[in-house]
């Protein structure tokens, strides 16, 4: 058995997920190096803004619990998600915001100085702790600061700038990775008995999202080139609220709508009176009309329906434009600057209007990816002789939140994808979230699967394979193989430079941008058949184009057209897995809506879209295969709708969380 | 169309003309030590809300001067294009700032105008208007930013805090490492010999970092050691008091604030320890 001190754990992205993990790992006493695209510190982690989501001493006094958060999640994610895991992660939220607390995020305070809550989408209880409106920036940095401190210790050594290439998988097993060091364009193998990959989504697959523009989905589909499964590739979630831009489509948090934001269009179609001279009785308030209980804070997948519904099919955006007023100015500014001023500020910056005093404009746009790698787990020791029907809030759980009910802590196949020592944590990673995650639920997928799921790793280095067959001592010949595959590939491509001048047809940048409305177009919010099979063809004609692109920058340093070249390739397949997950997926469900089959067909699709490559023809195919669904049992997801005749009738709106 | 919102109007935003042409004048360079040179494009703006990304962007895709002559794509770090990365910041027209929230219609709002790019100079080039910030993250270590903890098992929660206390922390806890501060900063200078970081002046951006830790009931621990690492030479003693570092934080940091409470500490730290032995 090799000595502890030389195994050493790869993790791939430096975003909340992979640096809990990295911390966890180097806690343990295994060496850990980290590899990012950029300093890890400006992951895109600093992008969620609205909090994170714990059962909490005061909600629960008032009848919640954490077995209430994990029905929240199985109910808002369609019964989609694979039921023990997501048991465990609400089990463990509130040690997690401990942790954070003790690790010094500044969350925000009540007068008697305990940690503050906000309400949030899907739930009737407070259970969301935030940190301003830059949860996610301030929860990233105390995890930055913890691995810079390991850093100093000699316990992780970080590679930013370097871009993942490839696992090195030998019998089966992932023994390391080959990567490039984007300023020196050096490619070489690492070893290592275990690898994670913590590499985030896949926004950039259509153009503008409101993803950082390093989320390619490139790694995670290079992953999948290597015989890693995809799960769930067509569940992508359009978040309700963003603001409209050139470059990227900036979130409005939905913690604006947690404080009491109102989103409203004018009753009457091509109303062009400032929003403030409009009347209460002239607004269309349609959410809270619609869904009286749950009013602006329905989850997401259906405000972005009935947004999308009342612009495009009812023709009721504001000014005629695909955009709906979400309303802040009935709030103290006082109030809204304490707990909101960090989004408000970006609305400001970047739409050039003042949102305290004026309803924002937004309109929905690509967000988060639930798909992901395809991971295992082995279930906890909760396991009831029947699933039981949906938990009815606020009354006594069934269960306490003792640790191992959802998850075996420390079995080695958790969050593992079918490649032994392959782990994919946070957004890579398919679990959790189901056909639609609930806010502030992301934030803590990503510490989580590094907390928890991170003894796995060290377990598994420890006490499988690795420990019989340390990396350190195979062979070298995988490493070179797989080194020689990415150096002729980056040779391929750079000798297309200078042949032939500017075509639109072969360059990387107008290719990407056509990828980005098709899928934007196809693949989003409504999806049928015809249109599916159109983007199909159009995906076609785009890998044909690729096949034959031009670089326009040889350089050998720093050369970051060749990344951007090589990613469109990568998210040219994950366009093909999500297309064709969305064409077989034939039913509705949380974020997939299908106008042509507008049910949940539970007999048929209650599994999980594995998608896989051939490598052959390197064509995707995808099959259904069962999901862990013996908690709770499935019905039907209204979110209390009335019907939509009773919408009609003029009512008093109660704005949610005032 | 839009015209109905009246908006506060220290922050409206001139009506976008959409069609108009405006001149990128760009600050080359191919790598450290290589001489830098300038290329001018034009860029159609045919989108509402353009910014220096979104033409960055178009540059990129077919990167011609505006005398014809075709040109490597220019080479810029972005990340997550909602000024709360820290990753895009260069100096635009002369001012150090993001370039993701530097907005066409306000720098550029007619046909024909010019905008400049240029690196940050504190910084060393890497390539174009990608710049090494590793001293920064440096800097950060040097005074140990964190709070050491006892490790990630389940220990109960952090200490009660006073929503002022919080609001304090909170401040000090958005900054993003982007190095307006140091860009603006007369007394920060370029250094490319990283054996001389720590006897350089480490600026107001690891200097307020040192205050929200020290700040901290299990962060203050660490605070003899940070004061010690602020006594020396680099330390907070370097600063000339320009101010200059809070007029150009993107986040409104109070800095100087910082400076001056790191500044007091540090003298009453010097005593102790003189008095101590």
């Amino acid at each position: 058995m090799a000595a502890a001190g030389n195994q050493r754990v790869i993790v791939v992205g430096g975003g909340l997920a992979g640096l809990a993990a990295t911390v966890r790992i180097a806690e343990s006493g295994l060496a850990v190096d980290l590899f990012s695209v950029v300093p890890v510190k400006r992951s895109h982690s600093v992008c969620a803004q609205g909090g994170i989501n714990a059962c909490n001493e005061v909600a629960r006094q008032q009848g919640y619990s954490e077995y209430e958060h994990f029905d929240e999640t199985i109910y808002g994610g369609d019964f989609l998600a694979d039921q023990h895991p997501v048991l465990e992660m609400a089990n463990w939220a509130p040690k997690i915001i401990d942790l954070l607390d003790r690790m010094g995020v500044p969350f925000n305070r009540t007068s008697e100085g305990y940690r503050d809550l906000r309400l949030f989408g899907g739930s009737l209880f407070k259970r969301t702790h935030f940190a301003g409106a830059t949860t996610g920036q301030q929860l990233i940095y105390a995890l930055d600061e913890q691995t810079r401190r390991y850093e100093s210790e000699g316990k992780v050594t970080k590679y930013e700038f370097w871009e993942f290439l490839w696992p090195v998988i030998e019998d089966g097993r992932a023994v390391g990775i080959v990567a490039q060091d984007m300023r020196t364009m050096q490619i070489r193998a690492f070893r290592a008995d275990a690898v994670v990959m913590a590499t985030g989504g896949c926004g950039l697959v259509y153009g503008k999202s409101t993803n950082s523009i390093i989320c390619t989905g490139a790694a995670a589909a290079r992953c999948y080139q290597a015989g890693v499964h995809y799960g769930n590739p067509e569940m992508i979630q359009v978040h309700p609220t963003a603001i409209p831009g050139a470059d990227k489509l900036r979130l409005m948090s939905e913690s604006a709508r947690g404080e009491g934001g109102r989103v409203w269009v004018p009753r009457k179609k091509g109303d062009m009176r400032a929003p403030r001279d409009i009347p209460d009785a002239e607004r269309y308030y349609f959410l809270e009309e619609r869904y009286p209980k749950y009013g602006n804070i329905v989850p997401r997948d259906i405000a972005t329906r009935e947004i999308f519904s009342i612009c495009v099919d009812d023709g009721l955006g504001v000014s005629g434009e695909n955009q709906v007023y979400l309303d802040l100015t009935h709030r103290d500014p006082d109030y809204l600057k304490r707990k909101l001023e960090g989004i408000l500020e970006i609305y400001e910056k970047f739409a050039g209007e003042d949102p305290y005093r004026n309803p924002m404009k937004i309109f929905p746009a690509v967000h988060y990816s639930m798909g992901g790698l395809w991971t295992t787990f082995t279930p906890g020791s909760y396991n009831p002789a029947q699933a039981r029907h949906k938990h009815k809030s606020g009354s006594p759980a069934p269960i306490d939140a003792k640790v191992g009910q959802g998850m075996q802590l420390g079995a080695i196949n958790n969050a593992m994808t079918n490649i032994e020592g392959l782990y994919a944590f946070g957004e890579v990673n398919f679990a959790y979230h189901g056909a639609n995650r609930l806010g502030a639920n992301a934030l803590l997928s990503c510490l989580f699967d590094g907390l928890f799921c991170g003894v796995s790793v060290a377990n598994y280095v420890r006490n499988a394979a690795p420990s019989k067959a340390p990396a350190e001592s195979l062979p070298a010949a995988a490493y070179e193989r797989v080194t020689q595959q990415e150096e002729a590939k980056v040779k391929n491509l750079l000798s297309t430079v200078n042949q032939g001048n500017y075509d639109e047809k072969t360059n990387a940048y107008v290719i990407h941008r056509e990828l980005g409305v098709e899928m934007t177009t196809a693949c989003t919010v409504v999806k049928s058949d015809a249109r599916l099979r159109q983007c199909q063809s159009k995906l076609g004609e785009l890998k044909g184009r690729y096949a034959n692109v031009k670089l326009g920058d040889a350089a050998g340093w720093t050369n970051q057209s060749l990344s951007f070249a090589r990613a469109v390739g990568d998210m040219l397949l994950v366009a093909d897995a999500i297309a064709l997950g969305s064409l077989e997926r034939k039913e509705s469900r949380g974020a997939h809506y299908r106008t042509d089959y507008k049910d949940r067909d539970d007999a048929n699709f209650m599994k999980t879209t594995l998608a896989s490559l051939k490598p052959e023809t390197r064509d995707v195919s995808v099959q259904f295969v069962p999901i862990d669904a013996s908690l709770i049992l499935p019905e039907a997801r209204t979110y209390g709708k009335v019907a939509a005749d009773a919408t009609s009738a003029a009512k008093q709106p109660v704005a949610a969380g005032v | 169309m839009i015209a109905t919102i009246s908006a506060n109007p220290t922050h409206a935003t001139p009506p976008t003309k959409l069609g108009r042409k405006v001149r990128f004048r760009i600050k080359r360079c191919e790598g450290p030590g290589k001489p830098s040179t300038w290329n001018t494009y034009t860029v159609t703006i045919d989108q509402k809300g353009a910014n220096v990304i979104s033409c960055l962007q178009q540059i990129a895709a077919n990167p011609v001067t505006v005398e014809g002559t075709r040109t490597t794509p220019v080479v810029w770090d972005s990340g997550c294009l909602e000024e709360v990365c820290g990753a895009c910041t260069m100096v635009i027209n002369g001012k150090v700032r993001q370039s993701c929230s530097a907005l066409i219609d306000h720098l550029a709002p007619n046909e024909g105008d010019e905008i400049s790019l240029e690196p940050m100079s504190k910084f060393p080039v890497i390539r174009d208007l990608s710049v090494d910030r590793q001293r920064m993250f440096h800097n950060l270590a040097r005074l140990k930013a964190w709070v050491p903890i006892d490790g990630t098992y389940a220990l109960g929660g952090g200490p009660k805090e006073s929503p002022e206390a919080q609001e304090t922390r909170y401040a000090l806890s958005t900054c993003m490492t982007c190095g307006c501060c140091l860009e603006a900063c007369p007394q920060f200078n370029l250094e490319t010999d990283a054996s001389k970081w720590d006897s350089s002046f480490v600026g107001a951006q690891a200097i307020s970092q040192a205050r929200l830790f020290n700040m901290h009931e299990t962060g203050k621990e660490l605070a003899p050691a940070r004061l010690d690492a602020l006594m020396g030479p680099g330390g907070v003693s370097d600063c000339g008091n320009s101010q200059n570092c809070v007029k150009v934080c993107p986040k409104h940091i109070p800095l100087t604030e910082s400076i001056a409470a790191v500044g007091r500490a540090v003298t009453l730290h010097a005593i102790t320890k003189f008095f101590r032995g």
